[in-house]
């Protein structure tokens, strides 16, 4: 018979605690991850997930709204003046800097997530009666924030300019927002 | 001014303000424990483990669940497929409600085996059965959530248990409707009651808790612990037992969880409730089968309401029923033959409650409603006048240091009378 206090059983006895810890924390780990994940979007909100839009019948300087994942997204036809103050607008002094290329794909069309950047509020600007800003784009009536033509930053708080959401054209006037 | 007792010097300012940690040393660290203690003492803290997981599965799944008649069906079945590890949520707050009974069960008649009711544990065992009271009435409202068929119609019978009552029982039918049928407010204030009544058992348990540590734990000789060398502390050594007995439960509720989900529940709940029809067979949950069996052997409507509700009221009254001064059934052979009677009873109760209410069922029920008052209504108090108990170990600890013999452990006793 060895000894109790050998060093040998004493590691032995380690190595059993620290292993039954670690299987024990994994255990926990593994029950309690349903537990947080069961909040994260549901199998048919994913589904949801994206919205076609038929851009047939909007005409040039009208815009639509549409919902994609619970939120507003921007559509409007520009006219030709609106593209050209959009694409001639310096980039030096924007808060958030971007060319109007960077921010269209078809620059007849711009598509935007509705929500300020600043708290979340949906700013003004799609119909035609609404206050549109200092820079002839959206102002948010919150806390003032004015954007441009191409959907930029140009005055107020909000911090980043008009989020573009993911869109492909399935055609000509169609697309595909999501 | 009471000395810094733990080494970290963070945790003893705290104490010394808030003496949270002296607590938890004196009530799970150092609390002493008969050393005596077999497996049946591992079904209180599972039963307090199982308490922790229903409640902690059913505000995840509430996050998920409707409670309109519109669309509560549909919303538990966007939990089983849609939701995000939904159906395993699910089915564990399903079978952990079987299981629930399951450990409470046992726990309760392992206090019936081994006189756990006894003085000075009356208080205890009374919050006991305060708690399987409020268990059921949670259960049965958590079972009317899914709005299938036998959600619907067993809130229908179990709800109309109360027109028995004379004069008021159709005004409180009414009043616990919230309506002239089960309904949409039924739903909604059902949906209410069984989201707070778990935190009340929460704090009845509590209270059974603060109870059983005055005096500590019953033992499987039942009785008093003499010193020191009748106890052990209860960590390590109850902690380590305690957490082997939760692996061993958690694999069988694991078993049932993963292969066996629908086992202990009704197809027919899958079907969306329809107030036009009620299902051919309607049966309660199997925890209630015993009494649903009491409930139907009766042939009158408000006796057997009154029978039924007797059946658990007869247990709050049991410490004074029994007279007994000896608790484990150990040492009385008589009692200890009359508790697997009941035992049989109760299964046999069970049994009948799920059997259709006609011909032999219902003589056969109406025999084992008769035997289960029986034996806590006569039985119990005649017990001490003809039993004659066998010789009281000296302490926990003689019959375990004396291993000689069994004969000098007797000797020592009668040296002792």
């Amino acid at each position: 018979m060895t000894n109790k206090n050998t060093p040998d059983d004493k590691n032995k006895r380690d190595f059993l605690q620290v292993s039954t810890y670690a299987l024990g924390a994994v255990g926990a780990a593994s029950f309690v991850w349903p537990l947080i994940n069961q909040m994260n979007p549901a199998a048919d909100t994913l589904a949801l997930a994206s919205t076609e839009v038929d851009l047939e019948q909007l005409e040039e300087g009208q815009a639509i709204t549409v919902t994609w994942r619970g939120k507003p997204v921007f559509i409007r036809h520009r006219t030709k003046e609106e593209i050209a103050s959009a694409k001639d607008q310096l980039l030096d002094g924007l808060r958030d800097p971007q060319t109007d290329d960077e921010r269209v794909q078809n620059e007849k069309y711009i598509v935007l997530v509705g929500v300020c950047t600043h708290l979340g509020c949906v700013p003004l600007g799609q119909k035609s009666g609404d206050v549109k800003g200092e820079y002839g784009g959206w102002f948010c009536p919150c806390h003032g924030s004015h954007y441009d033509h191409s959907g930029r930053i140009r005055k107020g708080p909000a911090p980043t300019n008009l989020e573009i959401p993911q869109y492909s054209f399935l055609s000509d006037t169609l697309i595909k927002i999501g | 001014m009471s000395k810094p007792k733990f080494k970290n010097p963070v945790v003893n300012w705290i104490d010394y303000r808030l003496p949270i940690f002296t607590f938890m040393n004196h009530e799970l660290n150092e609390y002493p424990t008969p050393k005596n203690l077999n497996y049946f003492w591992n079904f209180g803290s599972l039963a307090g483990i199982t308490l922790v997981i229903m409640i902690v599965t059913g505000i995840v799944l509430s996050m998920n669940y409707t409670a309109h008649i519109d669309y509560a069906f549909d919303s538990v079945e966007r939990i089983m497929r849609d939701v995000n590890h939904g159906w395993l949520l699910r089915y564990i707050h399903m079978n952990g409600a079987s299981f629930f009974f399951i450990v409470v069960y046992i726990h309760i008649f392992r206090g019936l085996y081994y006189g756990s009711y006894k003085a000075p544990r009356e208080i205890l065992w009374i919050l006991g059965v305060l708690i399987l009271l409020l268990m059921m009435a949670t259960a049965f409202m958590g079972y009317v959530l899914p709005w299938g068929q036998m959600s619907f119609w067993g809130a229908t019978v179990i709800t109309n248990l109360f027109s028995a009552i004379p004069l008021v029982g159709e005004s409180i039918v009414t009043w616990l409707w919230g309506g002239f049928s089960v309904d949409n407010p039924t739903l909604n204030r059902f949906f209410s009651l069984h989201f707070v009544l778990p935190f009340v058992i929460v704090g009845v348990v509590i209270l059974h808790l603060v109870a059983l540590h005055r005096f500590g734990s019953n033992n499987p000789i039942g009785i008093d612990v003499k010193g020191k060398q009748d106890t052990i502390p209860f960590h390590p050594y109850y902690t380590i037992k305690d957490l082997f007995g939760l692996s061993v439960f958690a694999t069988i509720f694991a078993a049932a969880v993963f292969f066996f989900p629908n086992f202990m529940g009704h197809p027919d709940n899958y079907i969306p409730a329809n107030p036009m029809v009620t299902p051919a067979h309607i049966v309660p949950e199997w925890y209630f089968l015993p009494f649903y069996a009491i409930l139907r052997a009766i042939p009158d409507k408000l006796g057997g309401v009154l029978f039924m509700f007797g059946a658990i009221m007869v247990l709050f009254v049991l410490p004074w029923l029994d007279k007994s001064s000896v608790r484990s059934s150990q040492f009385r052979p008589l009692y200890k033959l009359f508790f697997w009677f009941l035992v049989i009873d109760c299964i046999a109760l069970g049994y009948l409650g799920a059997m259709p209410a006609e011909g032999i069922y219902v003589v056969l029920s109406r025999l084992a409603t008769a035997y289960y008052f029986f034996h806590f209504l006569i039985i119990l108090p005649l017990l001490p006048k003809i039993e004659s108990t066998r010789p009281l170990p000296v302490s926990i600890s003689t019959p375990i240091i004396t291993t000689s013999s069994n004969a000098s452990t007797v000797m020592a006793m009668r040296e002792k009378k």
